[in-house]
């Protein structure tokens, strides 16, 4: 994984006289209190982050944390009073305004919470923009933007004004804008807290859709903890301008770094988050197809489980033998290919608990977790479910 | 002048009937004396004074004497354009200028507006007042499109330096407040009488609100759709030509409805330094006290004006852009 942004000590402060107040700040002055003593607002402290290339990297925190203080420094929108950023190892905060403009023409695009539209094109010709201001011909841009409402399931809507459009719809147009300079960064503030909460699923759902086929690099901004954990490859929780804790969503929920964070995910549906590969232990005792069934039975006992998974070599799942056919099989002196059974159910590592409950409730036999090639990863019991909940 | 009659006759009277009997006039008469000595204890002193009209009135007499060549050529574009104009406007046939605004009334409003402005058109061309009104239009439109010309790019700047709205707001403010006959005297300095000191008075008066209105339009915009244009890496350029100015067309047209309001009344004014047209005629029958010539200029004033605010505004309407 290569880093494709990274962000140093980055700090932005409005108001007069910036500097003076970062040497405040250096000294260990509250934002508060420079707030009432000068007047300065401080958008963001000192904040340094990494985001990997191809990741959805969430930036997430509460009204007034900073989080669009931040994401607008990384275009410089906002011209950030200190610190630095790398972008393909260049630092951009040194660019002049022609470099500055380049960037922006090229490598990075921006989606807006109210999605930024103008109101006097029409679709196309929003999708359009960033290419018409690069002085792309005009035949030309229409036809990538209209490949781009395509792409984002506007096909056909290109004529329309944006007014004519649904809330859910306009953030469509607001991405294809965005999309259609083939950025290799996609900042996106916000982009679905203005939605209606159906849509809002639908369009987070869909940004994962098509981030799978076109492979950005995505900073992301939400308020949602649900939102962040959801999307987010990996999530920075904001608090007071600073950043609080980076991690994966599992990191987050599994080590809160403080109170703070502890208070946040309180709300969070963790059977939406956590996946199978969270809560499944090592998949042993297990026994391969020649240990022969008084092994096995042998295996049960000693461990105290009522039946257990038969793989081969290469640990490939054959199939689960209970205990009770065991023993009868062995006085009978049948083979274990005769009680061998396939009536249990087998997940993959990226299934969500939430999707496992009912599997859970259902099955007799725990759960195995597989790879695609069918290889046996780790096991899950009903009890192992209940504790991904908590 | 009437009020220092009276009280001056009332001294008189005073001293004279002051024991006999006080009828209730005289008590008021007193009453206007005590007010009048009691004012005249408070009055401003007479040494401090600050003498504005003065200095303006130099450094108008200065423009006139240095950059007289400036004002002649300004007088000979300006009369140019007017007289270009009115002669383009003489050369149209009635019917045709008549059957053009049907048509705009029509396509811009809707049937019933075009039949009531030819109606209206009509009715002028009856009062004998065709080519007046010919006249006054031709003056309209040379300071419109001069108070656009100066008035947006005016506007515009401001919009962008918040020091210069500063100072510019009570400026304007005064220009809109400023009884506009005093805008007369300097016009009548520099250019004379005639059409082009009434064409710079009127682009004065009228300037205002086109400067005022692009101010407002170009601050209203919207800051995410400035951002989102600056995002996408759009120059200074870019942004004002492609998403600002659009954006703001719909203020900025009503600036131009309230501009063309507004200089369509001050060419009546105008007359008085010589701009010819129908507020002249208002102006010889007030001195006639002419009440048939009066009400018909005065009505075809009201038409026109009616017919170039309801146009503008259907303009304006049209270019509204949806929320």
């Amino acid at each position: 994984m290569t880093v494709k942004i990274r962000v140093e000590n980055l700090s932005k402060i409005f108001g007069r006289n910036p500097k003076a107040v970062l040497k405040k700040l250096e000294i260990g002055i509250t934002k508060e209190e420079i707030l009432k003593k000068t007047g300065n607002a401080v958008g963001v402290n000192n904040v340094s982050f990494e985001v990997n290339e191809g990741e959805i990297f969430v930036v997430m925190g509460l009204s007034g944390s900073g989080k669009s203080t931040l994401i607008r420094c990384l275009n410089l929108l906002n011209k950030p009073t200190a610190g630095k950023i790398f972008f393909e190892g260049e630092d951009i905060v040194k660019y002049n305004k022609k470099q500055l403009r380049e960037l922006r023409q090229n490598k990075i695009a921006m989606v807006f919470q109210h999605f930024g539209l103008f109101s006097h094109r029409t679709v196309e010709d929003n999708a359009a923009y960033g290419l018409e201001v690069k002085g792309v011909e005009k035949e030309e841009r229409l036809r990538i933007a209209r490949e781009i409402l395509e792409t984002v399931g506007l096909a056909g809507w290109g004529k329309k004004m944006p007014h004519q459009l649904s809330g859910g719809m306009q953030q469509r147009v607001g991405l294809a804008r965005a999309l259609a300079n083939n950025p290799d960064i996609l900042l996106m503030d916000e982009p679905f807290s203005a939605l209606d909460p159906l849509i809002r699923r639908e369009m987070q759902l869909e940004l994962l859709d098509i981030q799978d086929t076109v492979q950005k690099t995505i900073v992301f901004i939400t308020h949602d903890v649900n939102e962040a954990f959801k999307i987010g490859d990996r999530v920075a929780v904001m608090k007071n301008g600073e950043i609080v804790q980076i991690g994966t969503p599992e990191e987050i929920l599994s080590n809160p770094a403080n109170e703070y964070i502890e208070d946040f995910i309180k709300d969070i549906d963790r059977s939406k988050v956590k996946q199978a590969k969270h809560v499944m232990f090592k998949p042993s005792p297990l026994i391969l197809h020649k240990d022969g069934l008084k092994f096995a039975a042998k295996e049960m006992e000693t461990q105290g489980i009522s039946s257990i998974f038969v793989v081969d070599r290469g640990r490939k799942l054959q199939g689960i033998i209970t205990i009770d056919d065991t023993i009868k099989a062995i006085k009978k002196g049948e083979k274990l290919e005769d009680i061998i059974q396939q009536d249990f159910f087998t997940i993959d590592t990226e299934t969500y608990i939430q999707d496992l409950l009912p599997m859970a409730i259902e099955t007799k036999f725990p759960i195995a977790v597989v790879n695609d090639t069918n290889k046996l990863e780790g096991i899950i019991v009903r009890a192992s479910v209940l504790s991904g909940l908590v | 002048m009437d009020r220092v009659g009276p009280s001056r006759s009332c001294r008189k009277g005073k001293s004279r009937t002051l024991e006999k009997h006080i009828d209730e006039n005289e008590v008021i008469l007193v009453e206007v004396e005590l007010i009048s000595t009691s004012y005249n204890m408070n009055a401003f002193p007479d040494f401090f004074k600050l003498e504005i009209g003065k200095y303006v009135d130099y450094f108008v007499k200065y423009l006139v004497h240095n950059f007289s060549d400036f004002f002649d050529v300004l007088k000979q574009g300006i009369l140019w354009a007017v007289i270009n104009i009115e002669l383009t406007l003489q050369w149209l046939p009635w019917w045709l200028a008549i059957f053009i605004v049907f048509l705009l009334g029509w396509k811009i409003n809707k049937l019933s507006s075009g039949i009531v402005y030819s109606v209206m058109l009509v009715c002028i061309g009856s009062f004998g007042l065709w080519e007046l009104m010919m006249s006054t239009l031709a003056i309209v439109l040379t300071s419109v499109v001069i108070s656009l010309l100066i008035g947006i790019p005016i506007g515009i700047l401001m919009a962008y330096r918040d020091k210069l709205e500063t100072i510019m707001k009570p400026i304007l403010d005064g220009m809109q407040t400023m009884p506009s006959f005093v805008y007369l005297i300097p016009a009548v300095i520099i250019f004379r009488m005639g059409k082009v000191p009434g064409v710079f008075a009127t682009t004065i008066y009228a300037i205002a609100p086109a400067i005022r209105l692009t101010n407002l339009a170009i601050r209203g915009v919207s800051k995410e759709t400035i951002e989102a244009a600056r995002s996408f890496g759009a120059s200074p350029w870019q942004i004002l030509l492609k998403v600002e100015l659009p954006q703001a067309l719909p203020t900025i047209m009503a600036g131009v409805n309230q501009t063309t309001m507004m200089a369509m009344s001050m060419v009546v004014i105008a007359s008085m330094i010589g701009a010819k047209g129908l507020g002249s005629e208002v102006l010889i029958a007030i001195n006639r006290i002419d009440i048939a010539r009066g009400t018909e200029a005065g009505l075809a004033i009201v038409f026109v004006a009616i017919i170039i605010d309801r146009l503008t505004q259907g303009i304006a309407e049209r270019f509204k852009l949806p929320e």
